[in-house]
């Protein structure tokens, strides 16, 4: 399935940009968490990070859609 | 309860933020104003730049009012939160609350302010004069 991702915070610099495409291997959120931390090792640096589907913070079981909004949420500092 | 959730990149206007929670059935307010310190760590801070994943971070405040407003009886309940490029004094984030009594109050307010900022996707980068860094980023 193709995906399109959307980056934001430093997820945007390891990305080098605000979204991405790539064909997901699998179809759930961890799926999708493997696939981009082969792509981007610096993922893996992180404190942590979360996918967001559909505005909304997803488990790692989730079964994602080719509709779905995806994006990635690296550490949150707002406030 | 009535709640006012709002992501700017316009500067935040902390007096009307006051107004907009008076009510006749509070006995206080309670405010949080969030503002650029000018150092983190001995390092200067030349500005600091804000960036929110807009839809999911008013849905994300949204919650937080909900749960806020099951813990607490809130006459209002106002979050306005600053996107873009702030300079060292100004205001990122201002909470207010309004409710009968001063112990709801309190504690409401600080609810909000510190699960926003465990829970909604909103980023900051600190540009220092040296380089910069997205907060919390890494461990």
């Amino acid at each position: 399935m193709k995906v399109s991702v959307l980056a934001f915070g430093i997820a945007k610099d390891i990305f080098g940009g605000s979204s991405v495409e790539f064909q997901l291997d699998g179809n759930t959120a961890a799926d999708l968490k493997s696939t981009l931390e082969r792509q981007y090792p610096r993922l893996k640096q992180l404190r942590s990070y979360m996918i967001a589907v559909n505005n909304e913070y997803a488990l790692d079981e989730l079964i994602l859609t080719d509709t779905d909004e995806i994006a990635i949420i690296p550490p949150v500092s707002g406030g | 309860m009535e709640t006012q959730i709002i992501i700017s990149d316009k500067a935040l206007d902390i007096q009307s933020c006051i107004e907009w929670v008076r009510s006749p059935q509070s006995g206080g307010i309670d405010v949080f104003i969030g503002t650029v310190r000018d150092s983190t760590k001995g390092k200067r801070v030349v500005r600091l730049e804000f960036e929110a994943y807009e839809p999911m971070a008013l849905k994300e405040m949204e919650k937080i009012a909900a749960q806020a407003s099951d813990k607490w009886p809130m006459q209002r309940l106002l979050i306005h939160h600053r996107t873009g490029v702030l300079a060292v004094g100004d205001v990122p984030v201002i909470i207010a609350v309004s409710c009968a009594h001063r112990d709801a109050a309190f504690e409401a307010c600080r609810f909000v302010i510190d699960t926003l900022k465990q829970t909604v996707p909103i980023w900051k980068k600190e540009i220092f004069e040296d380089g910069e860094v997205w907060v919390a980023a890494h461990p």
